[in-house]
């Protein structure tokens, strides 16, 4: 733990020394700030559905962001060379995804922490459950964590950035389309797809202020599981 | 320190590396040298536990690289042929990480850190970001990186790559001082630099060693038949090259012959006999009328050896100051 929180501390101090966070960061809040002005303050809602509405804009925020935040963890390593240093010292390839997932999931932590003073400024005019609050901030660190493990996952495959983006995205866009895909085949398998839809179905109830157990072990399961991925990779390319 | 047993890698169905089987002492610093693509930095990787060997067994310091890599990797140091530096990273800072990394840590840290920035001159940069220095002085954080934990074996893969004469001279004396401390492998094409810094040379070709031992004793063993080199007037039957060529060319035991014209309208000759032929090509060049002004043996250099060994030109003897440009072609 020791080792994979040495290399969170640089991942993340690298982020603010080159403009790929405070671009990403300062982006992403102006994204969810335009969103949140004109789904919740133009239109005519009750307070939970301004709060619904600006869960739902900001997942789709932090996705993205999660993405390119992470494009560069792996990839940019390999394409500089430094990777070396990592994989000549005494650290596993588990420390090395755990500690570059560490500080990207960090800087999507900041966004989201970032953006509280939005849901605060509906109890200006309205009023809204603290509960609804928490458990929508939950699922949106859940989906940013389930993403920055998918832009590690894809990072470890190339020494491309730009590849390593276009990968994650099209990972998250087929899971996303799940439900739509459910539509098409018979039961039983639409339902196991519709389970598996990556925002329609395990992010909707985090959005509307509630927590249910399937959200959060599936975000965890696909966080692990392309962490797990981007682990055997790194393990593989010893190899070539 | 080092005993590497029957080591093989395949990239797909071509072999980079194999067979090696060698053994290596404390304290030793070793070099190895050959030509770009004969297996120098696939051979360290391996040692390095950067890449993992098709086949056979190296061991460093007693652990073996595939049971107990992370053993292996606590007692190296690898500078590998593009030093890992994080350009955004102060030297200190860097020197700091790859330390920590290492496992060092408290008290013993700052003064490990130091210690290998005096060792290799980075005191007056070490605040400076890493992206702001000369390749000079890059090279020489990625030597720090590799020592700085004080490991049994450091590994250098072209530390002088790149750099200018002046810069040169600096990291041979900064290798060299790694000497009793650690047992060193240094790789490169450049001859000068494996000749003037190591105790002993092993000659890789096609992924394979195909010689080994220190300088003279490399010398003394590629060292069958003469190479001399005369000088001869044109004259009598001898007034054009044509004649002059074909001449030594026709005595027996003659070969690689190369002529040169001086300014001073004389020939210079070099070539190579099978065994002392000098009485017959005197004998021949007068015989023919040709003005024989000198005939002298060239004593071997380490060049020639390596060049012969792995097959470069063939028929020309290296002149001392085209070396570097020779083994790098």
């Amino acid at each position: 733990m020791r080792v994979a929180l040495l290399i969170a501390r640089r991942e993340a101090s690298s982020y603010f020394r080159s403009p790929i966070g405070a671009v990403v960061l300062s982006g992403a809040l102006l994204v969810i700030g335009i969103l949140f002005y004109w789904k919740g303050l133009t239109e005519k809602l009750l307070s939970s559905e301004v709060l619904s509405e600006f869960f739902y804009s900001s997942s789709g925020v932090v996705m993205v962001a999660s993405l390119f935040l992470s494009m560069r963890l792996v990839a940019e390593e390999r394409q500089t060379g430094t990777l070396t240093l990592l994989n000549t010292a005494p650290v596993t390839d588990a420390q090395i995804v755990a500690g570059k997932f560490l500080a990207a999931f960090g800087m999507v932590a900041t966004l989201t922490a970032l953006t509280v003073y939005m849901p605060l400024l509906i109890f200006v005019n309205g009023k809204v459950s603290l509960g609804h609050i928490a458990v929508g901030y939950g699922g949106l660190l859940l989906i940013g964590a389930a993403c920055v493990a998918i832009g590690l996952f894809a990072s470890a495959l190339t020494e491309s950035q730009v590849v390593a983006v276009v990968v994650s995205g099209g990972i998250i866009a087929a899971l996303i389309l799940q439900w739509i895909l459910a539509k098409a085949v018979d039961p039983p398998f639409d339902s196991f797809l519709v389970n598996l839809a990556f925002h329609h179905t395990n992010f909707r109830p985090f959005q509307q202020g509630i927590l249910e157990l399937q959200g959060v072990a599936y975000y965890l399961a696909v966080a692990f599981l392309f962490l797990l991925g981007a682990t055997k990779v790194l393990e593989a390319r010893r190899w070539k | 320190m080092i005993e590497i047993s029957e080591l093989y890698k395949y990239y797909g169905q071509r072999r980079a590396v194999g067979p090696i089987s060698l053994a290596i002492a404390d304290g030793e610093v070793i070099g190895l040298l050959g030509r770009n693509g004969a297996g120098k930095t696939t051979t360290l990787r391996i040692l390095a536990c950067d890449l993992l060997a098709s086949s056979g067994t190296v061991k460093v310091a007693g652990y073996d690289a595939v049971e107990s890599a992370d053993s292996v990797r606590a007692n190296i140091g690898y500078l590998p042929d593009t030093p890992p530096l994080y350009g955004e990273m102060r030297v200190r800072e860097y020197l700091g990480y790859a330390a920590r990394l290492r496992g060092v840590s408290g008290k013993d840290l700052e003064l490990r850190l130091n210690d290998v920035l005096a060792q290799t001159g980075l005191v007056a940069v070490a605040g400076d970001p890493i992206a702001s220095l000369s390749h000079g002085f890059k090279q020489r954080v990625g030597i720090a990186q590799a020592i700085v934990h004080r490991p049994k074996l450091v590994i250098l893969d072209e530390p002088i790559s790149g750099l200018d004469p002046a810069q040169i001279k600096e990291m041979r004396g900064l290798i060299r001082g790694l000497a009793g401390q650690h047992t060193v492998i240094v790789s490169s094409h450049i001859l000068s630099e494996i000749s003037e810094t190591c105790d002993r040379i092993f000659i890789i070709r096609d992924g394979e060693i195909i010689a080994s031992g220190s300088e003279q004793e490399l010398t003394a063993e590629a060292d069958t038949g003469d190479r001399l080199q005369l000088t001869i007037r044109p004259d009598g039957d001898l007034s054009d090259l044509a004649a002059l060529r074909s001449l030594l060319e026709a005595t027996d035991g003659v070969s690689d012959v190369v002529i040169e014209e001086s300014t001073s309208g004389e020939w210079q000759v070099k070539l190579k006999t099978a065994t002392d032929r000098r009485a017959l090509i005197c004998q021949r060049v007068v015989e023919a009328g040709g003005g024989l002004l000198a005939i002298v043996r060239i004593a071997r250099e380490l060049e020639s050896v390596f060049l012969e060994l792995t097959d470069a030109r063939v028929g020309v003897l290296s002149e001392p100051g085209d070396s570097g440009e020779e083994a790098s072609a």
